[in-house]
């Protein structure tokens, strides 16, 4: 699951070599530099931690602007690990750009915060079908119904579904095709829609399977 | 935004002739039947254009058999081998949607210049 950062440019459509339109998501993917590498010596298990966009020096704790300082790179935004990388290839401050990663065909899954859609009832939240329209009721249209029994046991379950806040939380979308890459401005195309407002940060990892 | 442009420019027609909703446009169709490629024309009225971009998208409605047939075409699609504007309109709306619920009589008087 080699992986790259990235952020979301807005959603588009492309036309297949067969001439249909494919819903498609452009992400200004990398370049991202390597900042630490995990080892199994060290630290137990293999990965790539690895920094994307640029921060202001002055907006960077002291503890992280010594760390990226150790790596020899610049202060970076967004900091993650990457599994499955060979790490014996890459040494630290080294750049990973997106056509090092990706093909066109591959399968990738993103992960991303989703768009915030504050205090919202069950029916958007957890999909449920409200109440009846008609048949003279009043105020049920789009109430959750009974949420337990009475006397036993004389409380709510835990997990409950209930009205809340809703989005704003990790979201994972599995199963996107790779469609394009331009590598001179680090674009890339995913078919389908990935979590997150546009500029939003997104994590990009490689599947292992092929679509057929 | 110029990010989502440089994307879409690769696939971007440069020449595609002007036309507006209420003009009678023929839209030159590549079918693909088999191995073989053949033409097929649809010619009637624009009565919608939306969108930007890539994603532009077209509607023409015709009369077939006396049935009413609405076609939607992504603008930039290579599908699309040619457009010929055969009467240009003279309309009062972006969306004439009112017109799926007129005789063709009405239509002719609607959308004549």
């Amino acid at each position: 699951m080699a992986g790259i950062l990235g952020k979301k440019v807005g959603m588009t459509n492309i036309f297949d070599e067969k001439g249909e339109a494919i819903p498609c998501t452009v992400i200004e993917a990398g370049p991202c530099f390597v900042a630490q590498i995990k080892t199994r010596d060290k630290d137990g298990y293999e990965a790539l931690q690895l920094g994307f966009e640029d921060k202001k020096g002055r907006l960077v704790s002291k503890p992280m602007h010594g760390h990226f300082k150790r790596a020899g790179i610049t202060s970076k935004r967004i900091i993650r690990e990457f599994r499955d990388f060979d790490v014996a290839k890459f040494h630290v401050g080294a750049e990973v750009r997106v056509d090092a990663i990706f093909s066109e065909g591959d399968v990738v899954s993103v992960a991303g915060t989703s768009k915030g859609r504050g205090f919202q009832g069950v029916v958007k939240r957890h999909h449920f079908g409200g109440g009846f329209r008609t048949h003279g009721q009043s105020d049920r249209e789009r109430a959750p119904g009974s949420i337990g029994s009475s006397s036993f046991p004389s409380r709510v379950f835990k997990g409950m579904r209930m009205a809340g806040r809703m989005g704003g939380e990790r979201v994972t979308v599995k199963n996107l095709r790779v469609l394009q890459i331009i590598p001179e401005s680090n674009l890339l195309l995913v078919s389908g829609s990935i979590p997150g407002h546009n500029n939003s940060y997104v994590e990009i990892r490689k599947e292992e399977k092929k679509l057929s | 935004m110029e990010k989502l442009k440089l994307v879409e420019a690769t696939q971007m027609k440069s020449h595609i002739p002007q036309f507006h909703p209420g003009d009678t446009i023929n839209v030159h169709v590549r079918v693909i039947e088999g191995d073989k490629e053949r033409i097929q024309q649809f010619q009637g009225v624009v009565i919608a254009k939306r969108g930007g971009g890539l994603s532009a998208t077209f509607t023409v409605r015709k009369i077939s058999n006396g049935v009413g047939v609405e076609r939607i075409f992504p603008l930039h699609s290579p599908r699309i081998a040619k457009i010929e504007v055969v009467k240009e309109g003279n309309v009062r709306r972006a969306k004439l949607y009112y017109l799926r619920e007129l005789a063709s009589k009405q239509i002719r008087q609607k959308t004549a210049v």
